[in-house]
């Protein structure tokens, strides 16, 4: 599972971090650290905390609707 | 749009056409993401010369090098499928914009009837060739980098020299000290950051180095790397005669552009970047927009009427995203419903457990006020002026308050801001000179390039586009 945060938009609330504190911490105050490809046991946790993040910075890949992964390959769209 | 309002050609482009993106990095993938969402249906092919897929390059400086996830660990992640042909690990070389076709590294090439143009910047190499392959001595751009040089921090090095103290730098060192290694940053300038922030923030940077042990030395440059019989870097000569034992030396000079592969193609492509419009297409030569070759990303410098219309090119994680969308939206619509990037400059970096974050062009200001907080306390909002408007502004540890300046920017509001804000001390009722090192000199590494022609007029009436992408 990939996950990417625009830090640009986050606003250090660390509801992400008390969400799913394996994969997102903050690092001092404001700032936050995060696994980009969290263990997919944890998937439930991350969606979790990309619907409670206030201001939507988290991006997890195949959130969305239909969608299938095939790393690097060319894959069937949806 | 109504299918009959579409004419007949960029249909048959939007359905069967040949998209080809060069530089497979964020730029590269966002692009190919907007142009499926945006319902573009024919061939499109990713060329990148690095062998992985896209993957994200700010956590690179920060968690890889901390040891809290690995280099392989930041593969984008795509909001949808793409469809896309990879080719990976395969460089381009050339361009014929005539034949419309790119030529790659392993003598193939390929057609397209539009192209985007995303090949970034890589680190600026130390410029002695020998001393810079002495055993130790390290850039940080690429994934392979990070995996090299987190591989021999955790080998726990007597000390590392940090040259050149702008963000990368000052991460890096951030990452030696929070790692407990002893640190050394060499910088030439007054202070860290003093190119990107002025040098009364570079102030508050350099008070931070100290405070974590870092062994920080400014106004000096580095003039010899010294290695041992094996080949092993040994020692640092500076400038001011001084020395310093060091095993590993990570050089963060800043970026050179991508470009040189274009080279004989007419486009208006050099060490600064590929100029384009708003845009994004690209310019050639003769300063006549192309209408098939776009440009986004780290190698775009664009003009920006908040800034004058000057040519602005960023190495910013937000811009590439931005520029991305804009210019994957124009390549596939009719010109009345071209969008302008017009994104307001905005970053961040993490370094000593404090979230620095900017808006705007600090380095094209005269004047700064710290307008909330204190730099005593490393917390605090600096709004930064010109000619009388705010041009930017810089939060340590108070990123809540960006969005407002944001807004004071793009609607060119007057410098010193006439609002009494909370919690304001005495230490920023006055605005002060910003510090900025004489443009003239070189440094390394500034963030923002500001370039071209300045006039006088500095009020603009700005409708932004937003920055980033609503998820
Ligand atoms: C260590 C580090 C930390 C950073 N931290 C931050 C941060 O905290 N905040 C922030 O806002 N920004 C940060 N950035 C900047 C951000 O990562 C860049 O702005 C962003 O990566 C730009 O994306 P891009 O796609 O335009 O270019 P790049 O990511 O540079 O991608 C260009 C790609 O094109 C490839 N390429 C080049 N030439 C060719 C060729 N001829 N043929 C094929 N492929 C080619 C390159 O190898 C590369 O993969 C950081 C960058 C680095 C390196
Ligand atoms: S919940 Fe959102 S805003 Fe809060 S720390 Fe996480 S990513 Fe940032």
């Amino acid at each position: 599972m990939r996950v990417v945060v625009d830090l640009n938009r986050c606003q250090g609330y660390a509801q992400c971090a008390f969400l799913a504190p394996d994969v997102f911490a903050m690092h001092g105050e404001e700032a936050l650290l995060y696994d980009g490809q969290p263990d997919d046991t944890r998937r439930l946790d991350v969606l979790r905390a990309e619907a409670a993040c206030p201001v939507k910075a988290i991006t997890v890949e195949g959130a969305g609707a239909a969608w299938t992964a095939e790393g690097a390959g060319v894959s069937d769209g949806g | 749009m109504s299918p009959m309002a579409v004419d007949g050609s960029l249909e048959r482009l939007r359905r069967e056409g040949r998209i080809v993106v060069v530089g497979a990095s964020l730029a590269g993938l966002r692009a190919a993401e907007t142009l499926r969402e945006e319902g573009f249906t024919g061939t499109l092919t990713m060329i990148g010369d690095e062998p992985y897929e896209p993957y994200d390059r700010p956590p690179l400086s920060k968690q890889v090098l901390l040891g809290r996830v690995p280099a392989d660990h930041t593969a984008l992640p795509r909001s949808r499928a793409i469809e896309a042909q990879w080719r990976l690990g395969a460089a381009a070389t050339g361009l014929d914009p005539s034949a419309k076709r790119v030529a790659l590294a392993d003598g193939t090439s390929v057609e397209y009837d539009r192209l985007l143009i995303a090949t970034g910047v890589r680190s600026r190499p130390w410029p002695n060739e020998l001393e810079a392959g002495l055993d130790g001595v390290f850039v940080l751009r690429t994934r392979d980098d990070a995996t090299r040089l987190r591989h021999r921090l955790k080998a726990g090095p007597s000390r590392v020299l940090v040259i050149g103290a702008g963000f990368t730098g000052s991460e890096i060192a951030s990452v030696c000290r929070e790692r407990d290694l002893p640190v050394t940053v060499a910088e030439r300038g007054p202070a860290p950051l003093s190119g990107a922030l002025g040098s009364v923030i570079g102030d508050v940077a350099a008070e931070l180095q100290h405070q974590h042990g870092v062994d920080l030395r400014c106004g000096v440059m580095v003039t010899g790397l010294e290695g041992d019989g094996v080949g092993r870097l040994r020692r640092a000569h500076f400038s001011d005669g001084g020395t310093v034992d060091a095993e590993v030396a990570v050089v963060a000079l800043g970026a050179t552009r991508n470009t040189e592969w274009l080279a004989g193609s007419g486009l208006a492509a050099g060490p600064r970047g590929i100029a384009c419009d708003a845009g994004c297409r690209a310019f050639d030569v003769r300063g006549i927009v192309a209408d098939d070759v776009f440009v986004a990303g780290d190698v775009a410098r664009s003009p920006h009427p908040l800034f004058g219309y000057r040519f602005l090119s960023l190495e910013h994680w937000g811009n590439a995203v931005a520029q991305a969308e804009v210019a994957a939206h124009n390549m596939i619509c009719r010109a009345e419903e071209r969008r302008p990037h017009l994104w307001t400059p905005y970053f961040w970096s993490a370094q000593f457990g404090v979230n620095i974050k900017s808006v705007g062009v600090p380095n094209m200001a005269d004047q700064i006020i710290v307008s909330q907080g204190s730099l005593g306390e490393h917390r605090f909002t600096a709004a930064y002026g010109y000619q009388g408007r705010v041009i930017a502004a810089v939060t340590f540890d108070q990123a809540k308050w960006l969005e407002f300046y944001q807004r004071q920017i793009e609607q060119a509001a007057p410098f010193p801001p006439p609002f009494a804000t909370v919690d304001r001390r005495t230490e920023g009722m006055r605005p002060v000179p910003a510090g900025f090192p004489d443009p003239s000199v070189p440094t390394h590494g500034p963030q923002v390039t500001v370039s071209g022609y300045s006039p006088t007029d500095q009020r603009v009436t700005f409708t932004p586009a937003g920055h980033g992408r609503q998820a």
